[in-house]
């Protein structure tokens, strides 16, 4: 299939990896932001194939595993209501609010449905005016375009019984943050390429600048990434911190200027808890107060809540990447996608999960 | 920083979620706690699809199935041809000759009658290219809402010859994992005609009666210890509860699989992986390593088989576990999944 196949050649694979052998000459830890990278890196075993020097630590850009408990326990409480169809991207509804999840929610009578996307959920609004149809606006920049889109579109249509619950969350903050701490071992960044394509890189050409660290915009198959960590590691043989773009197919400099437009009409900045880490500065997106008719924590007059995780499991240092998966003591024992201690375990593309999933006979061998 | 801290899990198991019927663990997990436990016994016991009984010198075989497929009709079939299908195949990978059906019906009050009408002949006509004889039946009636249309069970009744003993507890290592076409194209025909999918989707359900590519086997090559039909939860389901079964690993060559152009777009795009996709018209043998090339060249005969291929073979290492080697040479785990990659599908 084309721009699938090419991207998985095995001899363009290979070539890739030799010339990073040839590259190294020292150790480096590398960390790619995307769960979806995560999970290209797990299911096609680059870790395999690359220098042992290179060390590929993997951040905190599982969408589903960073939406706080909160807004899980606001969902459900709004999914319980009779009055509500409540429709979410399908990986949400296994995630563990702090007493029961969608999928039980579901299965007591309430009216939750998975949507491939959000203007799906418009669809069901139009055709049931006499039920209050909200959306589970969560992820990164990249969902981002197509929820603004139905909030957009339904105050065009003068749609009254259609909501949103946002929870959106954004990356150059995060990466700041862990720029920022102490521990921190990461040296450069795979940068995520679906966010890229919609917000471009500019923003990370700032974030090199002031902490002189490298960037690749890369892409989400197998050849993407290799290359991706080929350029990263020449940068950093090379003393340079740049920010460079792996996936032109699919990214430029300035992004979606069109999808940009309507998050900025949609949406604006503010502080956003991030399940695991905690509180980051201006780290998510939430709707303006112009669109509070279409805001579901407003519709249906939810209170903030600071609901307490229990400690129990090492994803704060998972998400950071300064501890793998496999240093977990529950990892594969008492932690598993059918018994999840944490979120990076529950979605399939937090690196707990990958790990399970695609790499679980290193810790059973 | 370090004040970091995750959820506690959900282990509450008093309802029954979808996932349940999914053919994943969480399926697996049902079986173990509420449904063997009340029937065990040494035929049951042995999981496969199919009971093969004794009486009086004739080997029995006997399965049961029920069809909640959503839409009704779909292309390449429909829940009536279907619901032939699937219980003519669980006969078959048991190695028996299917003969006689029973098939009930749960109506949902408001259902069309000329939907049924419809259902009814399909069925039929399967019933009649699969040489099989619907013997008996029932049909109930539910208020509306209390069903979904129409909801099929069929039993199917087969002999199995002296001879033939295929179960999923006898991989050995050494034997080699045998596939008979592509996969996945049932799953994403109906994930697409359900949800309304806006692609262009040309691929058709792979529904069909494999007893007579079976029966072709079967002639061709002594050495075949199992079969099976990757339905539900896909090939990687299948694999697994035979690696466990039979207390084996399998590793597959990712470069072997089959994939159509189709279905590798669909599952692209949807972020599905058609190792998990249900298939209602493939199957898989474990095969002694000395019969594979007189197996292939059986199976290619038949037009069910034509694009048979070797997709592994099973070792020693890693007792329950299916691994693969990657395009790029590296290796995987494939897994069972807990619950659904699709909700419902056949």
């Amino acid at each position: 299939m084309k721009y699938i196949d090419e991207y998985r050649d095995p001899t363009v694979a290979e070539a890739l990896v030799q010339k990073l052998a040839q590259q190294v000459t020292r150790p480096w830890v590398l960390m790619e932001i995307c769960g979806g990278q995560t999970h290209t890196l797990m299911r096609y075993g680059i870790d395999e194939l690359i220098p042992k020097q290179v060390e590929v630590v993997h951040g905190p850009g599982c969408p589903v595993c960073v939406t706080p408990l909160e807004i899980v326990d606001k969902a459900i409480e709004i999914a319980s209501r009779p009055d509500v169809i409540f429709v979410s991207y399908g990986d949400m509804l296994r995630v563990p609010g702090s007493s029961s999840d969608l999928f039980r929610v579901k299965a007591q009578g309430g009216d939750v449905r998975i949507a491939y996307t959000p203007m799906e959920a418009l669809k069901i609004a139009r055709a049931n005016p006499e039920r209050k149809v909200v959306f589970f606006a969560i992820g990164f920049e990249t969902t981002a375009p197509a929820n603004a889109m139905t909030v957009w579109q339904a105050r065009r249509e003068g749609l009254k019984n259609f909501s949103l619950l946002v929870s959106h969350v954004l990356v150059p903050p995060a990466i700041r943050m862990l720029l920022d701490s102490p521990v921190n071992r990461v040296q450069g960044f795979i940068a995520p390429g679906h966010v890229c394509a919609v917000m471009g890189y500019r923003d990370y050409e700032t974030l090199a600048a002031q902490y002189h660290v490298p960037f690749v915009v890369g892409g989400f198959e197998p050849v993407d990434l290799l290359e991706a960590i080929s350029m990263l590691v020449a940068q950093l043989e090379e003393g340079r911190a740049e920010v460079e773009n792996q996936y032109g197919r699919a990214v430029s400099r300035d992004g979606n200027q069109p999808a940009q437009h309507i998050l900025e009409q949609v949406f604006e900045t503010a502080d956003r808890k991030w399940r695991g880490i905690g509180s980051i500065a201006l780290s998510g997106w939430r709707l303006r107060p112009e669109f509070d008719d279409w805001n579901a924590e407003k519709v249906f007059g939810l209170s903030e809540t600071d609901v307490p995780e229990p400690p129990e499991c090492i994803s704060a240092q998972v998400l950071q990447g300064l501890k793998k998966p496999v240093d977990c003591p529950a990892f594969c024992t008492r932690c598993s996608p059918e018994t999840p201690l944490g979120a990076p375990m529950v979605s399939a593309e937090g690196a707990c999960s990958a790990y399970y999933r695609y790499r679980r006979h290193l810790v059973t061998a | 920083m370090n004040s970091f801290t995750c959820p506690l899990p959900i282990r509450t198991k008093d309802r029954i979620l979808l996932g349940h019927g999914s053919g994943g663990t969480l399926s697996a997990e049902l079986m173990r706690e509420i449904i063997l436990p009340a029937f065990s016994n040494p035929i049951l016991d042995c999981l496969d699809d199919q009971a093969v009984v004794n009486i009086n010198g004739v080997r029995l075989a006997v399965t049961t199935d029920s069809f909640v497929v959503k839409p009704l009709f779909f292309r390449g079939g429909d829940i009536g041809s279907l619901s032939v299908h699937g219980t003519v195949n669980d006969l078959a990978m048991g190695g028996a000759k299917p003969l006689f059906l029973t098939v009930a019906f749960i109506l949902e009050e408001g259902l069309s009658t000329e939907t049924l009408r419809r259902v009814v002949d399909s069925l039929a006509r399967a019933a009649q290219e699969a040489g099989v004889r619907v013997v008996t039946g029932d049909t109930k009636v539910v208020e509306k809402g209390s069903g979904d249309g129409l909801f099929i069970n069929t039993t199917g009744i087969g002999v199995v010859a002296d001879g033939v003993r295929l179960s999923a507890n006898q991989a050995k290592p050494g034997d080699k994992v045998i596939l008979s076409g592509s996969i996945g194209e049932h799953g994403i025909t109906i994930l697409a005609e359900r949800e309304g999918i806006e692609f262009e989707s040309p691929v058709g359900s792979d529904s069909a009666a494999l007893h007579t590519l079976v029966a072709d086997m079967l002639a061709a090559v002594q050495g075949i210890r199992c079969l099976r039909d990757p339905t539900r939860g896909g090939v990687s389901s299948t694999l697994n509860e035979i690696a466990q079964q039979s207390q084996v690993s399998v590793l597959l060559d990712e470069r072997a699989i089959q994939v159509r152009p189709e279905v590798q777009g669909a599952c692209e795009l949807l972020g599905l992986d058609p190792l998990y996709v249900a298939n209602e018209g493939k199957l898989i043998a474990i095969v002694d390593p000395a019969d594979e090339a007189a197996l292939l060249a059986a199976m290619r005969r038949h037009p069910l088989g034509a694009r048979a291929a070797t997709i592994g073979a099973v070792t020693a290492g890693h007792p329950g576990m299916v691994s693969m080697r990657t395009v790029l040479g590296t290796s995987r785990v494939v897994d069972m999944l807990a619950g659904d990659q699709l909700p419902r599908i056949c």
